[in-house]
């Protein structure tokens, strides 16, 4: 899979689960803002990840991440070291 | 001094029917809302028969964080208490400025524990079993989620009472009032309808077997009976202070004027004729009333044969031959955890509009029940006072006597 595809997966399972705008999903957009995100949902978004990529986010994945692109980022990588 | 207590709004979610006007019309029509789940046959169940309820699509009018912790019966429970509402004329708004209560009756929540389980067991990762299954998972997942949607301020709990915790819900609630700790309490009864909730009882061997004629399955006081047959949804009240209701300006339905309690400290989930008659009269002392006032009696009756008749012995104890008595679970299944709290709503929406809902389905009554006023077909008759049956597992019973407004 590429990343462009990657990409497109987890913007397509993000408006799916959080039910936000296409539109509001941009690369250099701030991802707990934009998603509205809480405590509780980073652990969907672990279970979301794992369930249709098969790898795992931990705590500190999360650290330095701000934005989509920085979320890509960390997927993608974690894919390619499979 | 004691506050009265009365009813200023109910909602059902029912196998008979999705809304008041709906279920008035089944009642009356004696319309029975059992089906087979073909579910339940490759799941194994000896009866593969239930009451059955659409799903509530929820999702334009709660948000994902509110719905991700929902299990089925909280989402039953959320529309009938939106109905009942609606009808005591209470919005949103009045939440934030006076304080609510809420008392639900739920025991169980099969599902969401045992597919919470199925997650952590595959993937031995207990944290990809999601954000919203430990709140679904707990027996007050129904009065946690509406208090949190609601934004409720007052009495906050759920009651586990086997099939009578929807009417020992009603009763706590009624208690509350009373004695003026809360103005305004929602109260009812919810119950999931899942393979997984009744797969143990089914296997108890008391689930009704007439799977080719499923809504003739449900035959309290039949002889013909095979057994109960299992049904869920939820139903809810507004309970309310007089004085709240007459400050609010809210459409008073019906009185509650008691609630009797008891338990037959015996045997598991064999009945005995004691302990409800110990609730009945109980129910008439707190009334204070006399057991010849009572016209109808909504009789718990599950279509299980030492249960009809001990109870019928029990009625026929207390009360003698005279008051009308059907079990609305003729027509909508045993309700379980829910039935105390959607029997409440039944019986007065026939206090209401002038009927006695039949026990439908009785053909042949048992020798043990012929001299109870068993109602088969519809009445039509204006009644003032009805007193409301339900037991459970236990050896837990539970009446609530109410009475038409005056």
């Amino acid at each position: 899979m590429s990343n462009t595809d990657i990409k497109q997966k987890i913007n397509d399972i993000l408006i799916e689960e959080f039910e936000v705008d296409e539109e509001v999903i941009q690369p250099g957009a701030p991802l707990k803002e934009s998603l509205d995100l809480d405590s509780l949902d980073y652990v969907d978004l672990v279970v979301l990840i794992e369930s249709n990529f098969g790898v795992k986010l931990g705590e500190a994945d999360f650290s330095g991440m701000t934005t989509f692109q920085d979320f890509y980022n960390v997927i993608e990588t974690k894919i390619a070291a499979k | 001094m004691d506050k009265r207590v009365v009813i200023t709004g109910m909602g059902i979610y029912s196998c008979i029917g999705t809304n008041l006007a709906e279920v008035t019309k089944s009642l009356f029509e004696g319309k029975s809302g059992i089906v087979v789940d073909p579910e339940r046959i490759s799941f194994g169940y000896k009866s593969p028969l239930t009451g059955m309820v659409p799903a509530p699509d929820l999702k334009k009018v709660l948000s994902r964080r509110q719905r991700i912790s929902m299990g089925e019966e909280s989402e039953y429970a959320y529309m009938a208490t939106m109905e009942a509402l609606k009808n005591s004329g209470i919005d949103m708004a009045y939440f934030e400025h006076n304080e609510v209560g809420i008392l639900f009756g739920n025991d169980s929540v099969s599902k969401a524990v045992i597919e919470a389980t199925d997650i952590a067991r595959e993937k031995k990762d207990t944290q990809l079993i999601g954000s919203g299954a430990i709140f679904k998972s707990m027996n007050s997942t129904v009065t946690m989620n509406l208090a949190t949607i609601l934004g409720l301020k007052g009495i906050n709990m759920s009651i586990s009472a086997a099939c009578a915790s929807g009417s020992h819900a009603i009763g706590l609630g009624y208690m509350f009032i009373k004695q003026g700790l809360q103005d305004i309490i929602i109260c009812g009864g919810a119950q999931e309808i899942n393979p997984y909730a009744m797969a143990s009882f089914d296997g108890l061997g008391v689930f009704a077997t007439d799977i080719e004629h499923p809504q003739k399955a449900s035959r309290p006081f039949d002889s013909g009976r095979t057994g109960l047959v299992p049904s869920g949804g939820a139903a809810a009240i507004i309970l309310e202070s007089y004085e709240s209701a007459v400050k609010r300006g809210a459409p008073i339905i019906a009185e509650v004027l008691g609630y009797g309690f008891s338990s037959n400290g015996g045997h598991i989930s064999t009945p005995n004729v004691e302990g409800p008659s110990i609730a009945m009269r109980r129910a008439l002392e707190q009334a204070n009333i006399q057991a010849g006032q009572v016209e109808y009696i909504n009789a718990h009756a599950t279509s299980t044969p030492l249960g009809d008749a001990n109870e019928a012995k029990a009625i026929l104890e207390v009360f003698g031959k005279n008051p009308y008595v059907s079990s609305t679970k003729s027509m909508t299944g045993h309700e379980c955890w829910m039935a105390g709290a959607s029997e409440i709503v039944y019986s007065t929406l026939m206090l209401q509009n002038g009927f006695i809902a039949p026990n439908i389905n009785l053909e042949s009554p048992d020798d043990d029940v012929k001299e109870l006023n068993l109602v088969s077909t519809t009445i039509k008759k204006e009644f003032d006072i009805y007193l409301s049956n339900s037991f459970g597992f236990g050896g837990t019973n539970s009446a609530i006597v109410v009475k038409r407004f005056k």
